[in-house]
């Protein structure tokens, strides 16, 4: 393998270690926990908005945050593996037909909405459950 | 004055450092770096080591070449360079040279041959601001203009910048940092770019406009298959515990921090 991306994988594995990124796409809304440094203190804040863009390149994957603050449309790009973000929250599935929501830029208020994505959320409802059974019949059977 | 080291430019990637801070670096990989030959005052005028890189093949080699490779009892090389350095840095022909010859945090010169940019033009080359995009100017947009004055002196100066070749030409970078080495895969990341393309040759040495840092392993590091000097393994091994140190002290106090806002809330 070539040894560039040897190194990125490694990195990868690295920063995600103990990590848990949860699987979301563009449409959702996360909230994202950021670390910010003050002075000598080190504290988390959350940042949240509708998830418009991700991008995918292995150590190189951001993600795009878009919330409206204080009246003023606000982005951010993160880095999926940048060690500044100390965790990520799903808090909604938006049902979207674009991988890009650029769109949303030019739009505000009602126009602006995503609605929830139903399927998503049953789907993830039922995979927790099936976790949660295994869970339980693991421990029955290891008991 | 110690060697420098001579190494395979791979591409860039980036790294994260345990604060957070993202940094752009450079991978260079030295791989079967051996002492080809010594230059010496008695026979040569000058001290200067002789490093080879790359693997070549026998028979596309000269007669010469080859018995020179041959007296050195090393693997013939593609590329071969020069180091000059202080006598009492010589190293004994056929030893292999590691990448752990830099220290993390150490700056460094690279030389490199840039990407050829072929015949370029003035705005290109020289960073020209070009002509007016209207206002009467037609056709030569992107032209340098005047070249110079009137019948006095009637000619052109020489060293005039104008259009030319560009590219394909021996740079320098100073002052690199060097973000991490990995003795085992024979790797040196350094931050920011180095000149020329990937899998293109550069040269690595200890920057001339900084002070070097305490503990260089000094004439070289040595891979272990050669000879390996004895006061070279010591600065090497206090230099990685004091780069696993740091990191945790760094950790400790954060996360501790951290916790204590929790309860705040």
């Amino acid at each position: 393998m070539d040894i560039i991306q040897e190194i990125e994988q490694e990195q990868v594995a690295k920063l995600t270690e103990g990590k848990d990124i949860p699987e979301f796409s563009p449409g959702d809304t996360v909230r994202v926990h950021v670390k910010v440094k003050e002075g000598q203190r080190e504290r988390v804040q959350a940042y949240e908005g509708i998830c418009i863009a991700r991008k995918n390149g292995g150590i190189n994957s951001s993600f795009t945050v878009r919330k409206i603050s204080f009246g003023e449309g606000v982005e951010r790009v993160f880095p999926l593996y940048g060690p500044i973000i100390d965790h990520i929250e799903l808090v909604r599935h938006g049902r979207v037909r674009r991988a890009k929501l650029y769109y949303l830029r030019g739009r505000r208020g009602r126009s602006a909405r995503i609605a929830e994505d139903t399927a998503a959320v049953m789907k993830a409802r039922e995979a927790a459950k099936a976790e949660k059974k295994a869970a339980a019949a693991n421990s029955g059977a290891e008991s | 004055m110690r060697t420098g080291l001579v190494a395979q430019k791979m591409g860039m990637t980036r790294v994260f450092s345990e604060d957070g801070e993202h940094l752009p670096v450079t991978v260079l990989k030295v791989d079967g770096v051996h002492v080809v030959a010594q230059r010496t005052i008695e026979k040569d005028g000058y001290t200067a080591v002789q490093l080879g890189i790359g693997a070549a093949k026998t028979n596309r080699m000269t007669k010469a070449l080859r018995g020179h490779f041959a007296k050195a009892k090393v693997e013939p090389r593609k590329k071969l360079v020069e180091f000059r350095v202080a006598e009492e840095n010589l190293i004994e022909v056929g030893a292999e040279l590691s990448a752990e010859h830099f220290l993390p945090g150490q700056f460094v010169d690279v030389v490199g041959t840039s990407i050829g940019k072929g015949f370029a033009g003035a705005m290109k080359r020289h960073n020209f601001a070009g002509l007016e995009a209207s206002h009467g100017v037609s056709i030569s947009h992107r032209s340098h203009g005047s070249t110079g004055q009137c019948q006095d002196p009637g000619k052109v100066f020489k060293g005039k910048k104008m259009a030319g070749h560009m590219g394909d030409q021996r740079t320098t970078i100073q002052n690199l940092r060097i973000v991490s080495t990995d003795a085992d895969r024979g790797l040196i990341l350094v931050r920011g770019a180095v000149p020329g393309s990937d899998s293109g040759y550069v040269l690595v040495s200890d920057a001339v406009k900084r002070a070097a840092p305490d503990g260089l392993p000094t004439p070289a590091a040595l891979k272990s298959g050669g000879e390996v000097a004895s006061d070279a393994d010591e600065p090497a091994v206090t230099a990685e515990e004091a780069a696993s140190e740091a990191p945790a002290e760094n950790d400790a106090p954060a996360e501790a921090s951290a916790d204590a806002d929790k309860k705040d809330a």
